[in-house]
């Protein structure tokens, strides 16, 4: 059973984009916003609101690679794959820092700290290769700067 | 004395330090104005400072937080000075109709987007009629820059002809391409053109409501996007347009990580709510789209050029050209370059004066092995093919793609086979699951090309095979063109899939 907590605030949410065109990728995203992830019990939650099935619900939430249905590490790493990054050695930054953090991609390291995630393509394709450590940008990214940055995150 | 500094907030910039510049010139010298921007482009001078002197804005260049002492105190004797920023070559000789105040203004400052030329297109678009709107932009030669090439005065006659009671002008800004970021670096330096030229589109067309779907890996772009609505509202460029009794107004939405929707049927499902499943065509998007209104739905580039149009006259624009691809391109540079950034100029240079006499070719100093043009789905191109001029149909005729114009160079250390792999993999990973020759020929590509490099002798048959099905068989351009870099890697490159074959024997 969600607690009435939860229930609240996801109805605060329907209420809040009650009146746009499409409203369920909006409130999929303020909904993770809120509890950073998407709670199954959510998910009838929604469905009801918007007058849509459950599966309908569901199978949005399934389709995006954005949408968790597991909490993220404390920071989040996303390193580029696309053909760009690789062009400049992305590969090899990127399999440094899965060593490094003892992961995988999607993984989260074991003290709950780091997750790692692929992305393809930030847009810094003239500064590749290129990574994210939460909100901030890295251009020309190598083990150093990765690490500089995480310890920042961190600190 | 009061100084007035520019510096760079694209995110391109803030990735390669310029925040910290930033911060070090509020701390050096505190009365300074500091004006951030957003970037001109010239990724590899980045950060790239401007210090207005006697007028004129010089450049500094990639600029560190501890080289602001010596700029205060010499700046013309500076070791990173450029000179006036407009005299740099690689800037001087560009041709800057759509990015024209990009990298010039603040992104969000009406008053200066008015003082740079900003509105004077929506003005004189408020005194044309429909019709005639709509033949100024056929007469322009406007083609869709998302990739398809589409006449936009076209599709927006569909449009307008199309009777409704709601029509929609959706922007596709899922700029997923890798090696592209034309898109991005509009929205975060000008983004009041791509809102003008909605709602230039809006008035052309009858729609009165636009959405800009955004992808959520620009995070930049959404919170200036949103910024200049706001901001758009207070100055008359949404909702009643500067007071002429026309409305139009729009919303930006953002994607949520699924490259597909950048597939404009699907990406109208997805604003509608759905899963972001590719739908068949027909119907068009312009006679039902979003909601299953008339919609159109444009690129970017496609609206952001339209603003231009407007202001100077289609002629000035169709000026500049080669053949049916009229106007002016956002080149990026990307990946192993030497200058990498964003080059607008007229179609028609060959690609080996943009790959090695504007980008100077590779960063790491090798030579050019093989350039992949238009994105993921695009093919690569060999240095022998490096006089195919840039323009869509002769890369067509080249066996290839402009899409949105970028191009990642590689080096002669890159893998074709593992880029091929690449291409089959991504996908897989990203196709939406609709149509079967993209859903099971992209796995089946990935398995393909393993066999290949494990020496298989029959699996370049059954991959090319494969690549025909999935070209002539998918529903969108996902499942339609991958087999373009993974064929175009195989008949450039043959060696890279031979060798691995010999050495397994």
């Amino acid at each position: 059973m969600p607690d009435a907590s939860q229930t609240d605030r996801i109805a605060a949410i329907l209420t809040a984009h009650d009146g746009l065109e499409g409203p369920l990728l909006p409130i999929l995203h303020a909904v993770q916003e809120e509890f950073g992830l998407i709670p199954d019990d959510a998910v009838p939650q929604i469905a009801e609101h918007l007058n849509i099935g459950r599966a309908e619900v569901h199978g949005v939430v399934t389709f995006y690679h954005d949408f968790r249905d597991a909490p993220a590490g404390r920071h989040v790493v996303k390193i580029c794959r696309a053909e760009a990054c690789k062009a400049m050695g992305g590969d090899a930054v990127a399999a440094a820092a899965l060593a490094k953090l003892g992961t995988e991609w999607h993984g989260t390291t074991a003290n709950g700290k780091v997750t790692v995630e692929p992305v393809y393509c930030l847009g810094l394709c003239s500064c590749a290769p290129a990574a994210m450590v939460d909100d901030r940008l890295i251009g020309r990214v190598d083990a150093g700067k990765l690490d500089a940055a995480l310890t920042e995150a961190s600190a | 004395m009061s100084m007035t500094f520019y510096l760079p907030k694209d995110a391109s910039a803030r990735a390669m330090g310029a925040d910290a510049v930033a911060a070090a010139i509020t701390k050096a010298a505190p009365d300074a104005k500091l004006i951030r921007t957003g970037t001109r482009g010239m990724t590899w001078l980045e950060p790239l400072l401007e210090l207005e002197l006697d007028g004129t804005r010089h450049g500094f260049g990639p600029v560190e937080p501890g080289d602001i002492a010596g700029i205060l105190a010499d700046p013309q004797g500076h070791p990173k000075a450029l000179g006036p920023v407009t005299d740099i070559p690689f800037f001087k000789t560009q041709t800057r109709l759509t990015f024209a105040r990009v990298g010039v203004i603040a992104p969000t400052d009406m008053a200066a987007y008015g003082a740079h030329g900003g509105l004077t297109g929506l003005r004189r678009a408020l005194s044309m009629s429909a019709a005639a709107m709509v033949e100024e932009v056929k007469a322009s030669g406007l083609r869709g820059r998302g990739g398809a090439g589409f006449p936009t005065g076209i599709k927006w006659d569909t449009v307008r002809l199309a009777n409704a009671d709601q029509k929609y002008i959706v922007c596709n800004a899922d700029e997923g391409d890798s090696g592209t970021f034309a898109d991005r670096m509009l929205m975060e330096g000008d983004p009041f053109t791509l809102i003008e030229g909605m709602a230039i589109a809006g008035i052309a067309t009858g729609a009165t409501k636009g959405y800009v779907y955004l992808r959520s890996e620009y995070p930049d772009a959404i919170a200036t996007m949103n910024a200049a609505v706001i901001a758009a509202r207070k100055g008359g460029l949404l909702g009643d347009l500067l007071g002429s009794g026309q409305q139009f107004d729009m919303e930006i939405r953002v994607g949520a990580g699924a490259y597909v929707c950048g597939e404009e049927t699907s990406l109208l499902n997805s604003l509608e709510g759905k899963r972001g499943v590719v739908r068949a065509k027909p119907p068009l998007p312009a006679l039902e789209g979003f909601m299953g209104k008339p919609t159109v739905v444009n690129n970017v580039i496609s609206l952001a050029s339209v603003p231009t149009i407007f202001a100077n006259g289609a002629a000035a624009y169709a000026d500049q050209g080669l053949g049916r691809s009229r106007g002016t391109i956002p080149v990026q540079l990307a990946g192993n370059v030497k200058f990498g950034g964003l080059f607008e100029a007229g179609f028609g240079m060959t690609l080996g004066a943009l790959v090695n006499d504007i980008a100077g070719g590779t960063a790491t100093g090798r030579p050019v092995k093989a350039v992949q043009v238009g994105g993921p789905l695009g093919a690569y191109f060999a240095p022998h093919q490096f006089d195919t001029p840039f323009g869509y149909e002769e890369f067509d005729g080249a066996g290839g793609l402009i899409g949105h114009a970028g191009i990642t160079i590689y080096d002669d250390s890159a893998d074709m086979l593992g880029m091929a792999r690449f291409a089959m993999e991504f996908c897989a990973v990203e196709s939406c699951g609709k149509c079967t020759p993209c859903r099971i020929g992209a796995v089946r590509g990935v398995e393909m090309l393993d066999r290949m490099k494990s020496g298989d002798p029959v699996a370049q048959e059954v991959l090319e095979d494969l690549c025909e099905t999935m070209r002539d068989g998918s529903l969108c351009a996902l499942g339609g063109f991958t087999p373009y870099p993974v064929l175009s890697a195989l008949r450039l490159f043959p060696d890279d899939f031979a060798a691995r074959k010999e050495a397994a024997e």
